[in-house]
C-alpha cells in the first residue's frame, strides 16, 4: 500500500504487474530496466511519479510503470505532460517518446516543452526505425534507407535529436545508449535531478526492424574507438588505451593521438554550460567521429511550470484569494429597485 | 430625464416611442465599438431593456474608409421585454460614406439617416465605391436625413485646445453620441464618468472627448437641426443588481464560479481563435481564482494540456472554435475513453474551412455530436443567450465531473460579442459542484463504476496506493488493463452508451412557452433564442396556438422531448445551418419536423421567424 519516504523503495516496487510485451531482445526492455532501477534512489514516491507516453513501441512504457502512467496519442505526450505538470507541479512527470512520435508528429509538442522549460524528463527513444507500424523509415533514418515504404531508399535528410534540442535552447541534453546500463543510470539519475526540460535522447537496438543500427557503437572490441564519453570540465579522450582526443583545428574538431608532443592539455575540455561546444559535439559522428555519449548540454533556467505558479500565488497575495460574488459583480454594475 | 446642459431655446417636443433600434457604423478607426458600449450604458441608466450587437470587420487594420474597414454597433432598447439586438433598424449614424454603403440596407424606411457630412468628399466616395455622391442623387429621400457637420463642429468645440488634427479626429465619435443622447434623452452622466475614468492618466484626451460629447449634446438641445427629441420610458424590469455582459466574459466567469464551487485549480488550454480568443483573455485576468491559462503551441497541444491537468485533477477547460474542433477531434476520442472530465467549448463561427471567423453559424451542432472517430458519444450543452452563457458553461462543468466525461459546449460568435443586461446570480443560488477524489485503496479498480452516473472513479496522482495507467487503448471493464477480447469491446462501448443515457436524470423536465400541446411547436437551440421568443410573443399576443421550447441539451436529450413532440401537429426547427437539429429530430423521434435555415454568418430576423410561423398557421 502506501509508500513513505522512511520506507526504501526497490527496483521492485516500481514493476507493475502488466505482462511486458516488446519483442525479445527489445532495446527497451534495458531502458525500462535502468529507469526502474533509478526510480528509488532519486528519492520519488511511486505516488508522486507519472509517465507520459504516446504512440508507439516505446509508448508502451507507462504501462510497465508501477506509477501513475498515461498513454496518450500519437505525437502528444509533451502537451499532456505540460498540462499536467504546470497544474501540478508537485509531481515528478516523465515523458517517453520515439523518434517517430517525438520528431515525425509531434515535433511540434517536443519544441515548445523544450523551449519552454517545462520541467520533465523526456527520454526519447531513438531506433531509427518505425516499430510499431512495422518498419517505415523514421526521420531519423540515415539517408537512402531501404524499407517497406522507401524500396528505393528514403530521400529525406534525418534529424539530429541533439541538435533539434539545442536549437531550441533546451536547458538540458544528454545520449546514452540502451546496452549500456551503466552510463544509462548516470543520464538518467542526472536527469532526474535537473530542474527544468530534460531531454535524453537513448539509441535503441530495435532487432526487429533497424537490427545492428548502432552495433559499431555496441561491439565490445570497437565500442570504446566508437564512443566518446563526455565528463564535464574533462579532455575529451577516448581509445581502447585512452590515447585518443578531440582537438581543436580552428574552428574544426579533428582526431588526434595523444603523444609526439600533443598532450591531454592539448584537447577540448567538456563544458556543458557551453552551447557552442554542445552544437559542434552533437555534429561528431561516426565514421570520422568517435559518437559523444554523455551530457552534452546541462545549464539552469527558470521553469514554466515555476513561472506559472508564481504568477498565481503573486495574484493571490495582492488581490487575496478570488471571491465569485466579487467577480460576478464587478464591472459597470446598477440596481433596478 | 437626468440633468443635461443647460438649453438656451424653448424645450422641444418630445415624441415617445417603446422600441427603438439604432446602429453607429464608421471606420475601424472611428472608435464606434466605444460609442456604442456607451450608448449602451447610457440606455441601461434610463432604465430600458436593451440588446446589443457589435459588428466589426475581420481585417485587423484595414486601410481607412474602405467598405471592408466599417465597424458597427447596434443597440435595440425599448420599455418593452427585449429578445435581440433588434431587426431592422430605426436609425442609422454612419461616420463615412462606406458606413453607410454597407449598413443602408437595413434601415427602415422614413428611418433616421445621421451622417458626417464632411466626409463625403471625393476619396472616401470613391473608396466606397459611389460614382457619384448620395447626398446629391436622391437617393437617400426615402429616410429622414440628417448631414450633421460632424467633423467640424468636433473641431470648432475643441479648437480652444490647440489639439493637432488626429487627436480632433478622434473626438468625433463623442461628438455623434452626445448628438444622439439628446435625440432620444439619454443621461450622459454615465458616458462623462466612463470617460473620466477611462482617461484619467490623459487630461487631455479626457477634456477633448468630454467637451465633444458635450458639443454634441448641446448641437441637438441649441440649434433647429431637430424638430423634437424621443424618449423612451423606462422598462419594467425585475429589481435586483444588474450587470451587462458579453456571452464570452459570461463563459469565463462560468467556469471559474464552477471550479470555486468544486474547490478545484481551473487550466485553461488554448489556442488563439476568432471568436474564442477573449474567453482565455478573461481567465488571464483571474489568477487569483487558481485559474491557470496556458496558451498553447496549437490547438492540439490546448486540448492535450487540458487533459494532462484533468488527470491530475483539475478543472480542464479548452476553448476554439470551428477548425480548431477537427483538431481537437482526436483527443475528444481519448478523453472520452479515459473517462475524464473535460470541457471542449466551441464558439461556433461560419464555416467551412476559414469561413468567416467573425460571423456566427450553428454548423458545428452534427460535429459536436458525431464528429469522432469510433462509437465516442459525449455530452453536448448550449448556450441560448449571453447571459446564459454563465450557466451553460457552469452546467457543463456539473455534469463532467459527475458523469466523469468530457462535455462538448455551444456558443457562437453572436452570443460571444453580443451583450445583454444580466441579473446576477448569488454564488450561494449555484448548484453544488461535487468531487471526490478516490484516495481509498481498499477495493479499488480504474474503472469501477459508480451505480447511479456509471462514473469512474477519479484519483489524483499523488495518492499512494492507487497508481494506475489509463490510455487509448480499450482496456478491462472493470481493472482498465489493456484488452482486446471481443465480448469486453462491445461491453465498453455500451457501458460509454449508457453513461449518456443516464445523464437524462439531471435535465429538469421541459420548459413549455406556451400551450402544452396545439398547433405548432418552434424548436430551437443556441442563440436563436432571442429571435424565437420574441417572434412567438408576438403570436402569442394574438392568442394564436405557438409554443417554443429551446434546448440547452443536445445529448442526451430530454427524456420528456419524445412526448412533447407528439403533442403538437406541426414542428418547425429555425436554425443558422441546413437543419442539423432537425435531421437528429426526424432521425430520433421520426417527426415530420420542418426547418427555416438561414446561413448567412447573421441572427434570424424576428421578422424573417415570423413570416415562416405566419405561413404554417396559415397552410
Ligand atoms: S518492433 Fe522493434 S522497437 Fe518495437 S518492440 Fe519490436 S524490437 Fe522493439
Amino acid at each position: 500500500m502506501a509508500t513513505n519516504a522512511a520506507q526504501k523503495l526497490t527496483r521492485k516496487d516500481f514493476v507493475s504487474d502488466q505482462d511486458v510485451r516488446w519483442c525479445p531482445g527489445c532495446g527497451d526492455y534495458s531502458i525500462l530496466a535502468q529507469v526502474q532501477k533509478i526510480m528509488p534512489e532519486i528519492g520519488v514516491s511511486r505516488e508522486n511519479t507519472v509517465f507520459i507516453s504516446g504512440i508507439g513501441c516505446s509508448s508502451r512504457f507507462p504501462y510497465y510503470m508501477n506509477t501513475y502512467g498515461f498513454h496518450t496519442i500519437h505525437g502528444r505526450a509533451p502537451a499532456s505532460a505540460t498540462g499536467l505538470k504546470v497544474s501540478r507541479p508537485d509531481l515528478s512527470v516523465w515523458v517517453v517518446t520515439g523518434d517517430g512520435d517525438g520528431l515525425s508528429i509531434g515535433g511540434n509538442h517536443l519544441l515548445h516543452a523544450l523551449r519552454r522549460n517545462v520541467d520533465l524528463k523526456i527520454l526519447l527513444f531513438n531506433n531509427r526505425i518505425y516499430g510499431l507500424t512495422k518498419g517505415q523509415y523514421s526521420p531519423t533514418s540515415e539517408l537512402g534507407k531501404v524499407t517497406k515504404s522507401t524500396p528505393a531508399g528514403s530521400a529525406d535528410h534525418p534529424v539530429n535529436p541533439l541538435l533539434f534540442a539545442l536549437g531550441v535552447d533546451a536547458s538540458f541534453i544528454a545520449r546514452t545508449i540502451d546496452v549500456e546500463a551503466k552510463h544509462q543510470q548516470d543520464i538518467l539519475t542526472r536527469a532526474a535531478n535537473h530542474r527544468g526540460a530534460a531531454f535524453v535522447e537513448i539509441l535503441q537496438n530495435c532487432n526487429v526492424f533497424n537490427d545492428g543500427a548502432f552495433a559499431s557503437l555496441t561491439d565490445r572490441e570497437l565500442k570504446s574507438d566508437t564512443q566518446l564519453l563526455l565528463e564535464n570540465g574533462k579532455p575529451m579522450i577516448f581509445g581502447k588505451n585512452k590515447d585518443r582526443g578531440i582537438r581543436l583545428r580552428g574552428m574544426s574538431p579533428e582526431v588526434v593521438t595523444l603523444g609526439n608532443g600533443i598532450t591531454a592539455d592539448d584537447l577540448l575540455v567538456h563544458d556543458e554550460n557551453d552551447p557552442v561546444l554542445g552544437f559542434m559535439l552533437s555534429r561528431l559522428a561516426q565514421p570520422a567521429f568517435p559518437m559523444p555519449l554523455g551530457v552534452i548540454r546541462a545549464t539552469n533556467k527558470v521553469t514554466f511550470d515555476a513561472a506559472m505558479n508564481s504568477q498565481i500565488q503573486d495574484a493571490m497575495a495582492k488581490s487575496g484569494d478570488g471571491d465569485i460574488d466579487k467577480l460576478l459583480r464587478s464591472g459597470d454594475v446598477w440596481t433596478v429597485q | 430625464m437626468a440633468t443635461s446642459p443647460v438649453g438656451v431655446l424653448p424645450p422641444k417636443p418630445v415624441v415617445e416611442r417603446d422600441n427603438v433600434v439604432i446602429r453607429f457604423a464608421g471606420d475601424s478607426g472611428d472608435g464606434m465599438q466605444v460609442t456604442g458600449m456607451q450608448f449602451t450604458n447610457e440606455s441601461v441608466f434610463a432604465g430600458n431593456e436593451i440588446g446589443t450587437l457589435p459588428d466589426f470587420p475581420a481585417e485587423i487594420r484595414a486601410p481607412t474608409g474602405t467598405l471592408y474597414g466599417v465597424s458597427a454597433f447596434q443597440v435595440n432598447f425599448s420599455s418593452q421585454s427585449v429578445y435581440t439586438p433588434g431587426d431592422d433598424l430605426d436609425a442609422l449614424v454612419v461616420m463615412n460614406p462606406a458606413a453607410l454603403k454597407t449598413n443602408l440596407a437595413d434601415l427602415k424606411q422614413n428611418g433616421l439617416l445621421i451622417l458626417d457630412k464632411a466626409e463625403f468628399n471625393e476619396p472616401n466616395l470613391k473608396k466606397a465605391q459611389y460614382a457619384k455622391s448620395p447626398l446629391d442623387d436622391g437617393s437617400l429621400d426615402k429616410y429622414q436625413l440628417y448631414p450633421v457637420e460632424i467633423t467640424k463642429m468636433t473641431t470648432l468645440a475643441l479648437k480652444d485646445m490647440n489639439l493637432p488634427n488626429r487627436s480632433v479626429m478622434r473626438c468625433r465619435n463623442f461628438f455623434a453620441l452626445g448628438v444622439v443622447s439628446w435625440l432620444y434623452n439619454r443621461p450622459i452622466e454615465p458616458t462623462v464618468k466612463w470617460i473620466t475614468e477611462r482617461f484619467k492618466k490623459n487630461t487631455e484626451v479626457l477634456e477633448a472627448n468630454t467637451l465633444a460629447l458635450k458639443a454634441g449634446y448641446n448641437l441637438g438641445e441649441n440649434t433647429e437641426l431637430f424638430a423634437s427629441s424621443y424618449d423612451i420610458k423606462p422598462a419594467k424590469i425585475a429589481p435586483g443588481l444588474y450587470r451587462n455582459i458579453t456571452g464570452n466574459t459570461a463563459t469565463a466567469i462560468g467556469f471559474v464560479a464552477a471550479a470555486k464551487k468544486a474547490g478545484l485549480p481551473l487550466f485553461l488550454g488554448s489556442y488563439p481563435i476568432t471568436p474564442a480568443s477573449d474567453v482565455l483573455h478573461d481567465l488571464s485576468t483571474l489568477k487569483n481564482f487558481n485559474v491557470y491559462t496556458f496558451q498553447a503551441e496549437d490547438e492540439i497541444a490546448g486540448i492535450g494540456s487540458a487533459l494532462g491537468a484533468a488527470f491530475g485533477g483539475s478543472i480542464a477547460i479548452t476553448t476554439t472554435s470551428g477548425p480548431g474542433m477537427n483538431l481537437k477531434a482526436e483527443t475528444i476520442g481519448l478523453a472520452a475513453v479515459v473517462e475524464l472530465p473535460l470541457i471542449i467549448t466551441n464558439i461556433q463561427r461560419s464555416g467551412p474551412s476559414t469561413g468567416m471567423p467573425t460571423k456566427p453559424e450553428q454548423s458545428d451542432l452534427l460535429q459536436a455530436l458525431y464528429g469522432r472517430h469510433g462509437e465516442a458519444p459525449l455530452p453536448v450543452i448550449a448556450a441560448s443567450s449571453p447571459a446564459d452563457c454563465f450557466f451553460a458553461a457552469y452546467e457543463a462543468v456539473r455534469i463532467a465531473v459527475k458523469y466523469m466525461t468530457p462535455v462538448i459546449l455551444l456558443t457562437d460568435g453572436y452570443l460571444a460579442n453580443a451583450s445583454e443586461p444580466w441579473l446576477l446570480p448569488s454564488s450561494a443560488d449555484l448548484p453544488e459542484v461535487n468531487v471526490e477524489f478516490r484516495t481509498d485503496p481498499q477495493g479499488f479498480f480504474p474503472y469501477l463504476r459508480d451505480e447511479d452516473t456509471l462514473a469512474r472513479p477519479w484519483v489524483r496522482p499523488g495518492t499512494p496506493g492507487l497508481e494506475h495507467r489509463v490510455g487509448g487503448l480499450e482496456k478491462d471493464y472493470l481493472t482498465g488493463n489493456i484488452s482486446y477480447a471481443p465480448s469486453n469491446h462491445e461491453q465498453m462501448v455500451r457501458v460509454r452508451y449508457r453513461k449518456m443515457a443516464k445523464i437524462t436524470q439531471d435535465i429538469p423536465p421541459t420548459k413549455i412557452n406556451g400551450p402544452e400541446s396545439g398547433k405548432l411547436l418552434i424548436i430551437g437551440w443556441g442563440s436563436t433564442y432571442g429571435s424565437i421568443t420574441a417572434a412567438v410573443k408576438g403570436f402569442q399576443e394574438q392568442g394564436k396556438s405557438v409554443s417554443h421550447i429551446h434546448l440547452r441539451h443536445l445529448n442526451p436529450l430530454p427524456a420528456d422531448l419524445g412526448d412533447i413532440l407528439s403533442r403538437f401537429e406541426k414542428i418547425l426547427v429555425p436554425e443558422m445551418n441546413m437543419g442539423q437539429l432537425l435531421r437528429v429530430l426526424r432521425a430520433e423521434y421520426l417527426v415530420d419536423a420542418v426547418g427555416l435555415n438561414k446561413i448567412q454568418g447573421r441572427p434570424f430576423k424576428v421578422s424573417e421567424i415570423t413570416a415562416r410561423i405566419s405561413r404554417m398557421l396559415e397552410e
